[in-house]
């Protein structure tokens, strides 16, 4: 049987073929085909969707988290530096920071945003690879302290670099032009070395931590703890929603005792010079300033520092990064006069109607020993003027009486050779030679003639300026040696070493003192109108004037100019330190150490007025006079 | 013989099915697209539904058999649109599918050309009046759908190109290839892969490699592949629930509301709701293979196959693609992607199935 073709008006055309039933039937068979491969077919997507949603799904899951959770550090900003009466010293700033997200980061966008950023490419595909084992959500930071023009990049290719994240860093401020650079420090990020460290155990990486000075000294004062904002973002990096917050814990602040008036006198007394000032309240121990020069700049180290600079202050042969204050360890010359002079009174050597000849020079154990003044003389001489004129055949002779192991026990007693434990790091103990010392480093005895030299502060004698500074301060306030430091602390609670001195030997060494600056002495520059400055003034040779003399004398081998001072004569409130490296003669050092007592008395001059003032203020509202006593402005 | 048609011989279960999978389409559009620049287009997915349906009876009115006449006009007009589509398509996506047809409308054209060439096929099969396909005349029929098919690859646009061939295969398959003959087509497929690959653009080419290992290169190539994963694979048994997708809701999916479509559904519904989805899909392509059966003539069988064979390769492919089982090619899922051009052409193509088989009961 034949049906009608498909359409009548085609039939024309097709005739002449031969005529075929135009029913599906001869199809089904295939139809069927089908049908089994549309199962087929079906079959097989439930099962890709079966290994996904019913065997995996935790995997993708997180993966699908990975994608959308991220987690921005919020910083926890580390504590300001104070000073002893509250101002600040060291301060945060706010500073933004460039973050790569390693979720959206793509390896060859990191040549564009390198060139962007004026940073270098090596350098930044480095730091990126450093943290290649790391799960994703670990940031690696691209670039902090961005100038306004790195904003704008920032800003203007934010759709074409997704995994750029900027956040708000606080920033360490430091005084400008290296002021109090080596007491302040300064912050870097922890390195690998410090992170396998216990006292480090508890920091990550990343983490800036104190480096050096107070920063590293009370870093876990300072430190705040970062917070974290878990956010869940979209694929252009937005934030859609926060999910949880952990607040960033701020630093707390630390109060030092330092002066910032004394502390910048002292720091402008040393510009253009080497050396170092340390002032002391010698009834506490507080430091109230401290400089070392030559400085460097630690907001240079803020960020990271670059390594052109690093290299810049490793390669300095003037050490800039050594504190010299703690860490200079040099002969003290004729500072040290003061404690043998104070030796010989206490062991009952000498009293202080004992006197001396000085003709320029004096013979001891078969060696003519020259005296400063030579080839003049000073002539005859009580301990008084001994001391007044820094006359080293005086010392030569007293020390020789002396004896080594006295002078040893007296350095000791008042502090060298043995660190002060000032809250400082890196502190260094200089060496107060004695004939223990010989025997355990050069296994030979002392010999008598190495006496006289170590009685003027040279030899092997070296001490820190801030050793000097306690020691002589010690001295002054009668017998008790408060540990140098730099936080406030109640005096109850700071460590003191005390011997009980007779008070009229301290008279004795102290009147001498009082006569260096004020009966024409050595220390003539350090005196004060209406202040009882009392000092010593030091000039310790680097090496034999025999030696230098005939070379030429450079600048290099010119004698160390040492001062101490304190100040009033009776009570005194403040001890200065102040060493001029290659200063020449110990009166240049005397110079810096009247200014920075003067910027103490000066201070101490206006605040009593200001009180006066306030007191009359306040007893004027107190009697009803408001409106005609006023608020008188004080001069 | 218009005046024997009713609406009761409409297929109610097809329509319903469609009805359903559409509506979970606007559901799913509506989610996808919240809070972006799309937020309109669940509302023009209803109107270009309502579109569909009103295109689909309008399909259904005219018989069949009378369109086979404009066959040949259908075809050369297809093919003088695709090269028009050439030169002043508008660019979007990096190809150039688009021509802009006044007030703002874009038409893909390549969409409409698949009603075509079912039809192409259909008649050219039937007039051959044989049980068994000649191998000459397969290459004839043949070379007739390679050429839209090479335009619509040159746009490019592998994936709806590949639709064309689908459709000629199944319906050769039908009209008696012999197997030897498919052994033979396979046999140069398996040769000419190689050789085709030189001529895939490099994307193309991205693609496939992508495809087989995705993890190359996560950002870039590999990226939809991998989203797609996460977001089907995070959906679990359950589903995060409407809106609560993140992939979906976060844009790491991309194109949500169109060729991946189904991973933000299977994102937020879960296995159990892919699985739902899945047998609608299922029942909608078995129950058009059940009209081919009870087709009154072959043309109308052909008819009814090459829609059934058109609606399973974009199932195969779009949702093979979303599990991670297919390369990503993008061709959207009937009825739900978004899109006026697709929803029309695949409601004209259901039009084309119930004018089959309202016409079931002739003589």
């Amino acid at each position: 049987m034949t049906l009608p073709s498909a359409d009548p008006n085609l039939e024309p055309r097709l005739s002449d073929k031969p005529p075929l039933r135009d029913d599906t039937r001869f199809a089904a068979g295939k139809i069927a085909v089908f049908q089994y491969a549309t199962v087929i077919i079906f079959l097989f997507l439930m099962s890709g969707f079966w290994r996904l949603q019913v065997q995996n799904p935790e995997f993708y899951g997180e993966r699908a988290q990975q994608n959308s959770i991220k987690s921005v550090p919020i910083p926890g900003p580390r504590g300001r530096i104070l000073d002893r009466d509250g101002r600040v010293i060291v301060d945060n700033h706010s500073s933004f920071s460039l973050l790569l997200a390693r979720e959206s980061a793509k390896e060859e966008h990191l040549r564009p945003i390198a060139q962007g950023l004026d940073l270098d490419y090596n350098d930044l595909a480095a730091r990126v690879r450093r943290v290649r084992s790391q799960p994703k959500y670990v940031t690696v930071t691209i670039k902090d302290e961005l100038s306004p023009a790195d904003l704008a990049f920032v800003a203007a290719h934010l759709d074409f670099f997704p995994e750029l994240v900027l956040i708000q860093t606080p920033r360490r401020l430091y005084p400008k032009n290296g002021m109090m650079a080596h007491v302040i420090g300064y912050t870097g990020e922890i390195s690998e070395d410090e992170l396998d460290l216990p006292d480090f155990a508890k920091y990550n990486q990343g983490d800036v931590v104190g480096k050096f000075g107070i920063e590293k000294q009370y870093n876990d004062t300072l430190m705040g703890v970062d917070g974290q904002r878990q956010v869940v973002v979209d694929n252009r990096g937005t934030v859609r929603q926060t999910l949880a917050i952990k607040k960033a814990v701020e630093g707390k602040d630390l109060q030092l005792t330092i002066d910032l008036d004394v502390q910048t006198v002292a720091e402008l007394a040393m510009q253009g010079k080497n050396g170092s000032v340390v002032a002391l309240d010698p009834r506490s121990g507080e430091v109230l300033a401290m400089v070392s020069r030559p400085t460097f700049d630690p907001n240079k180290f803020a960020v990271r520092i670059k390594s052109k600079d690093w290299k810049e202050i490793l390669d300095n042969p003037e050490h800039p990064m050594l504190n010299r204050a703690i860490q200079a360890e040099l002969a003290p010359g004729s500072t040290f006069k003061p404690i043998v002079a104070l030796a010989g009174l206490s062991t009952g050597t000498v009293d202080d109607k004992w006197t001396t000849h000085c003709s320029g020079g004096v013979a001891l154990y078969g060696r003519y020993q020259h005296c400063w003044v030579s080839p003049k003389g000073h002539g005859t001489l009580s301990m008084h003027n001994g001391i007044v004129h820094s006359c080293d055949v005086f010392f030569y002779t007293l020390g020789s009486k002396l004896g080594i192991d006295n002078l040893s026990f007296y350095g000791d007693l008042v502090g060298f050779g043995q660190t002060t434990g000032i809250d400082l790091p890196h502190e260094r103990s200089g060496l107060m030679p004695s004939e223990k010392w010989k025997l355990r480093y050069y296994r030979t005895k002392w010999y008598a003639g190495e006496t006289p030299s170590v009685a003027i502060g040279q030899g092997a004698l070296t001490v820190t300026p801030l050793q000097l500074a306690r020691a002589i301060g010690g001295i002054a306030v009668g017998g008790k040696w408060y540990q140098p430091h730099m936080v406030k602390k109640p005096l109850d609670q700071v460590k003191m070493a005390e011997w009980a001195l007779n008070p009229e030997h301290v008279k004795t060494v102290v009147d001498g003192l009082y006569g260096v600056v004020n009966e024409g002495g050595t220390g003539v520059r350090a005196a004060l109108p209406h202040i009882e400055v009392c000092g010593k003034t030091g000039t310790s040779q680097l090496a034999s004037n025999d030696y230098v003399k005939p070379a030429g004398g450079g600048e290099d081998m010119r004698d160390n100019a040492w001062f101490v001072g304190f100040a009033p004569r009776d009570n005194p409130e403040i001890v200065v330190v102040a060493l001029f490296e290659h200063g020449g003669h110990g009166q240049f050092a005397a110079a810096i150490v009247r200014d920075v007592l003067k910027a103490h008395f000066d201070k101490k001059d206006r605040v009593t007025q200001l009180q006066q003032n306030q007191t009359r203020t306040v007893a004027a509202l107190g009697l009803g006079l408001a409106g005609t006593a006023g608020v008188a402005p004080p001069q | 013989m218009a005046k024997y048609l009713s609406p009761r011989d409409i297929d109610w279960t097809v329509l319903l099915i469609v009805l359903l999978i559409c509506g979970v389409g606007v559901l799913q559009i509506y989610s996808a697209t919240r809070d972006t620049d799309y937020t309109s287009a669940w509302w023009k997915q209803i109107v270009y539904v309502a579109g569909g349906l009103f295109l689909m009876w309008l399909m259904m009115a005219i018989d069949y058999h009378s369109m086979l006449h404009y066959v040949p006009a259908l075809y050369i007009g297809s093919v003088a649109a695709l090269v028009i589509t050439y030169f002043i398509g508008e660019k979007a996506y990096g190809s150039k599918r688009w021509i802009p047809v006044g007030f703002g409308v874009h038409l893909q054209v390549s969409e409409f050309v698949k009603l075509v060439i079912i039809l192409l096929v259909a008649r050219y099969l039937t007039e051959l009046r044989t049980d068994e396909l000649e191998i000459r005349e397969m290459l004839k029929l043949a070379g007739l759908v390679l050429v839209p098919t090479a335009l619509v690859m040159k746009q490019p646009d592998l994936g709806t190109s590949l639709t064309y061939l689908a459709i000629l295969i199944v319906c050769a398959f039908l009209a008696g290839l012999r197997w030897k003959y498919v052994a033979a087509i396979a046999v140069v497929t398996v040769v000419v892969l190689p050789i085709g690959w030189q001529f895939l653009n490099e994307y193309q080419k991205g693609r496939i490699v992508s495809f087989m290992d995705p993890e190359s290169d996560p950002q870039g190539k590999g990226y939809q592949l991998i989203q797609s994963q996460i977001a089907v694979g995070s959906g679990g048994m359950f589903g995060k629930g409407v809106t609560k997708g993140t992939q979906t809701q976060l844009r790491f999916l991309p194109t949500a509301h169109k060729d991946f479509i189904f991973s933000a559904f299977a994102e937020e519904h879960g296995f159990v709701g892919v699985s739902i989805l899945l047998s609608l899909f299922f029942v909608l392509v078995m129950r058009i293979v059940q009209n081919a059966h009870t087709a009154p003539d072959r043309v109308g069988m052909y008819l009814c196959m090459g829609v059934a064979a058109l609606l399973l390769f974009h199932i195969l492919v779009n949702v093979g693609m979303v599990a991670g089982l297919m390369p990503v090619t993008g061709i959207p899922l009937p009825f739900m992607s978004f899109g006026g051009s697709s929803i029309w052409t695949f409601f004209l193509a259901l039009g084309l199935v119930n004018n089959v088989r309202l016409r079931r009961f002739v003589n």
